[in-house]
């Protein structure tokens, strides 16, 4: 851990990191000229399935499996790169698009000839200025360089990149919801089978990657799979179906913590090593009540459970969703989570994307009963309710179409089940009497452009 | 053969056969409930009504492997070894929980809804939702604006199904309705200045699973239960859609089309969905009438049928002129009526309302431009008896030559007069001019006998549509007080026994033509396709009768 040495953010911190001239200078493009003059797409095809990268963007679905499965007899294949990054909490995304746009589009160059795409998309989020004035320009620079276009680095191969920015809904980060998007309709997740990758965009087979998992194909390429599978956790010998956390990771740690930032550590870390060495600590030197192991929609951890490791396996074992985005926030002992569950609530109930019934009309009673309770009107039946409501939606139960209900489902069940004291004495002391009946709220307010 | 499990049912499907989990159950009687799915649009399994357990039967150890996870059973297919659980507790809950958030905002106001009493929200309320109200959310009160000239939406009552909005992309192409804004702000509109206003935007009502669209011209006519529904044909232009006459006590309130693979498959068009008004217009003819002293005086039908015995015969040299309105049996009647009193009588077609041209959308459906409904039903009946074709063009030509000796009856039923003047001026020379009509026309003004003809909703008999398919239909509503229909009619003069039915007639016309010979026996809701035994027959045979129609 100690002899740690980043690679992801190696780069940031130079001044002007995010110009071709700084990028090259220090060793950019090198692995992407000699890879494609080198190596077949079929070897980087096997490079990282044999790397075991997992996907960055939530899912952690094997990199190189999922570019295996691409129909290859059907032309032209389709690389969107998704850097649509909404998740609460998470900014990995931007801080290597702002600050090191180059090894973000070397990764993207690799994997799309790994997966001979011909053309690349990236989607990316409404609200990065930044990013988008300097990844456009970037990508500008490599075309003039001639790393994009035809002939990419001289070879025979030929790329060509759009940037593509999204109008600031959660949903345009599902990789349906993104493909839906990128076609000009509503981000509508379809729903699969077929997959993307036999028919994605525009009908043909299509990648969806994160921004950090092409940024990782760049370094298992220029430094091979065994170093990538030094770093992090082997597969659980108990677990036949996990194919183990290997690399380095960037963690976004934020919240009620002394150094709030983006960390790149081995995968593994503990939520303890992440506070209390990167983030120096709980602020105010208070105590973590809860903290949030990977962008809200994965749950919550308690205070007991900081041990917890922050793999792709370490927080469902505490009964969180899954890793995530590896967004950490956390929650200090003067916060409500009355008040944090209420805003997971309201955030997901604005951004459902409204197709399926359990995930609108689940997500907006949720909000309200929050709301309900937040305002003193509470009572006990409410949170088993509140359960009830959580457990009936996302596909795990297989209700919805996409996995949107279940990030929203999940921080009510953590929230209620690790908490439901603190839930219970607020709504005894705001609600004394303890009513059954409750007077009806208003559903969610209408605003005037709602009509 | 594959073999599909449904609960405890086994459903043997064709080879080949495409089926998913809601229509395999049908088969085996188990009703899944479903809003978004709709057979002729594309599916989207969102409203998440039709979730079932699934697995599948390992065919060599029978040994079934279930699935984890609900699975919509609308968008699986139904293969060899499919199990479908569809009354699993799991099941059960899954539904009531969809059914709850349905009802969270919905505005919950059936007594004023149109919709009730074929409500699908309500009828799985009652087979599948909870008996108490968990929601602490006040109902709305539905807001409703105009999606078009003919359309309202209840915003509030609204499930979000999208069907409608599939319906404009799929199958009118028109892509006029979409959703706006987002989760549970999500609404149903059109875009400022694009109203919902194609010829097919009707069926999005009948599409709604709800109360939410609303059809303008029957909102807050009736409630759904008065109503009684009549297999029909739609008589508006020649594609001849199957549709459901739906009345109250002899009125009728709406037309909806009634689901035929062959025709229309679920479809109709608003030209024909409204076009039932002029049936119960007031200016429609209500009593015979005959000539006395240049005047045409209204007269009992007792006196018809004593005066037109005693003339017909007398008079000779009879023409019939056949409706496109008219049914295959009432045509034959009438033929059959006149050539029972002249056997060499003329039969002839009367004229054949066109308007536009054929509209063709996107999924095939046709509005056509001929605007009657059993052209190819009169003109090969006429055809086969008398060997040729006449049309009534070609008539007016012949008796501008030759002014005809005998009679003339003229068949009607034309919602608007097809009679130009010289039309009236040839027919006129006829020694007795018969015209039944609907509406007082020119024609009618200078008849001796002047009969009021019948609606289509008041027939009853076949009408044969642009791609020769036979449909049967009986009548719906009687006509209106003073008012026989026309097989009533020939009927009777005809001098034959009891009241008429339609369906021994055409048994008769099937025997006697070849070209009607597919009508033989029991005819299918869908209706039967002529041209089928003329293709098993010699192709000598096939030939004269298509070119004697």
């Amino acid at each position: 851990m100690d002899d740690f040495e980043p690679v992801l953010l190696a780069n940031i911190g130079v001044e002007n990191s995010h110009e071709l001239r700084v990028y090259e200078s220090r060793g950019g493009y090198q692995t992407l000229r000699r890879a494609v003059r080198e190596k077949t797409p079929q070897e980087l095809v096997e490079l990282v399935k044999a790397s075991g990268l997992r996907g960055r963007g939530g899912a952690g679905f094997p990199t190189g499996l999922k570019w295996t499965f691409l129909d290859k007899k059907s032309r032209p294949i389709y690389f969107c790169l998704n850097a649509d990054e909404s998740e609460p909490g998470t900014f990995n995304n931007r801080i290597l698009m702002e600050e090191d746009p180059h090894q973000v589009l070397e990764g993207l160059i690799l994997s799309c000839y790994a997966t001979e795409s011909s053309v690349a998309y990236i989607y990316m989020r409404y609200e990065y200025p930044t990013a988008w004035q300097r990844m456009g320009r970037a990508v500008q620079e490599c075309y003039e360089a001639g790393l994009l276009g035809q002939r990419v680095a001289g070879s025979d191969y030929s790329l060509d990149v759009y940037l593509h920015r999204g109008a600031g809904a959660y949903i345009c980060g599902e990789e349906t919801g993104l493909i839906e998007s990128l076609e000009g309709k509503r981000a509508w997740p379809r729903i699969k089978p077929p997959f993307p990758a036999v028919e994605g965009l525009f009908r043909k087979p299509t990648v969806v990657n994160n921004v950090e998992t092409v940024a990782c194909v760049k370094h298992i390429v220029e430094r091979g799979a065994d170093w990538f599978r030094s770093i992090g956790v082997p597969p659980d010998p108990n677990n036949p179906r996990d194919p183990g956390s290997f690399g380095p990771k960037l963690y976004c740690l934020s919240g009620h913590v002394n150094r709030p930032g983006c960390y790149e550590a081995p995968l593994g870390i503990t939520v303890r090593e992440l506070i209390d060495r990167m983030g120096q600590g709980v602020w105010k030197g208070r105590q973590a009540k809860a903290v949030v192991p990977g962008g809200i929609s994965m749950g919550f951890l308690s205070g007991e459970e900081l041990d917890c490791p922050l793999d792709f396996n370490g927080p469902g074992r505490y009964g969180c969703l899954g890793l995530g985005t590896a967004a950490v926030v956390v929650i200090d002992d003067q916060t409500s989570m009355i008040d944090v569950l209420y805003n997971s609530c309201r955030f997901f109930a604005h951004e459902s994307c409204g197709q399926c019934t359990p995930c609108r009309e689940g997500t907006a009673w949720a909000y309200n009963i929050l709301k309900r309770i937040k305002a003193g009107r509470g009572r006990l039946v409410d949170l088993d309710l509140l359960l009830g409501l959580a457990d009936s939606m996302g596909i795990i139960p297989g209700t919805t179409i996409c996995g949107l209900a279940d990030g929203a489902a999940w921080p009510i069940k953590n929230a209620i089940r690790k908490f439901r004291d603190e839930f219970e004495t607020y709504i005894r002391q705001t609600n004394p009497t303890g009513y059954q009946r409750t007077d009806p709220v208003p559903a969610m307010e209408l605003s005037e452009s709602c009509r | 053969m594959p073999i599909v499990y449904i609960d405890d049912k086994e459903v043997h499907l064709q080879q080949h056969e495409r089926l998913n989990g809601i229509q395999a159950a049908a088969r085996a009687g188990v009703q899944i409930p479903y809003y978004c799915w709709h057979p002729g649009l594309s599916v989207v399994a969102s409203c998440r009504m039709c979730l079932v357990e699934c697995g599948k039967r390992d065919p060599q150890t029978g040994q079934i492997s279930m699935l984890p996870k609900l699975v919509p059973a609308c968008q699986t297919p139904a293969t060899d070894g499919t199990v479908f659980l569809t009354n699993s507790d799991r099941v059960r809950e899954a539904r009531a929980m969809v059914e709850e958030d349905l009802l969270l905002r919905h505005p919950i106001d059936c007594p004023i809804c149109d919709k009730a009493g074929e409500c699908r929200l309500q009828d799985y309320h009652f087979l599948h939702g909870r008996g108490q109200r968990r929601a602490d959310i006040k109902p709305f009160t539905s807001r409703k604006r105009s999606l078009g000239p003919t359309i309202t939406l209840f915003v509030d009552r609204c499930i979000m199904c999208s069907r409608c909005v599939r319906f404009c992309r799929e199958i009118a192409g028109t892509s006029e309705l979409m959703v706006v804004n987002r989760g549970a702000h999500e609404e149903i509109d059109v875009f400022p200045g694009f109203p919902l206003s194609n010829k097919l935007a009707g069926n999005v009502v009948d599409l709604c699973p709800v109360g939410a669209l609303a059809d303008k011209d029957f909102l807050y006519r009736q409630r759904v239960w008065y109503l009684k529904s009549h297999p029909h044909v739609c008589a508006g232009c020649s594609t001849g859609c199957s549709i459901y006459v739906d009345q109250n006590q002899d009125r009728i309130w709406r037309l909806r089309p009634r689901e035929n693979p062959h025709v229309n498959q679920w479809w109709m068009c608003d030209e024909g969905r409204y076009g039932w008004k002029y049936v119960h217009d007031p200016n429609r003819i209500t009593a015979p009438c005959r000539r006395q002293e240049g005047q045409l005086k209204c007269i009992d039908w007792d006196t018809v049928w004593a005066d037109l015995e005693t003339q017909l015969p007398s008079v000779g040299g009879w023409t019939a002129v056949l409706s496109p309105f008219q049914t295959v049996e009432e045509a034959y009647l009438l033929a059959e009526l006149v050539r029972s009193v002249d056997p060499d009588a003329t039969i002839a077609v009367g004229p054949i309302p066109s308007q536009g041209r054929d509209e063709r959308f996107p999924n095939g459906f046709t509005i056509r431009a001929e605007k009657c409904p059993n052209r190819i039903g009169v003109q090969t009946l006429a055809g086969q008896l008398q060997g040729e074709l006449l049309s009534w063009e070609e008539l007016k030509s012949r008796w501008k030559s030759q002014p005809p000796e005998g009679g003339l009856w003229i068949a009607g039923g034309y919602p608007a007069s097809p009679w130009q003047s010289d039309d009236v001026e040839v027919a006129r020379r006829a020694r007795l001019l018969v015209v039944q009509e609907l509406f007082p026309s020119a024609l009618g003004a200078v008849a001796d006998y002047r009969l009021p003809a019948a609606a289509f909703v008041e027939r009853e008999g076949s009408y044969v549509n642009v791609h020769h398919r036979l449909q049967v239909f009986q009548w719906a509503i009687r006509p209106p007080r003073g008012v026989y229909h026309d097989g009533h009619i020939y009927w009777k003069l005809l001098g034959r026994p009891g009241l008429y039915r339609s369906a021994p007639v055409l048994q008769e016309v099937a025997e006697r033509f070849l070209a009607f010979a597919a009508a033989k026996g029991e005819i299918p809701d869908v209706g039967v396709d002529l041209r089928i035994v003329q293709l098993a027959e010699p192709a000598e045979t096939v030939m004269t009768s298509i070119n004697s129609a």
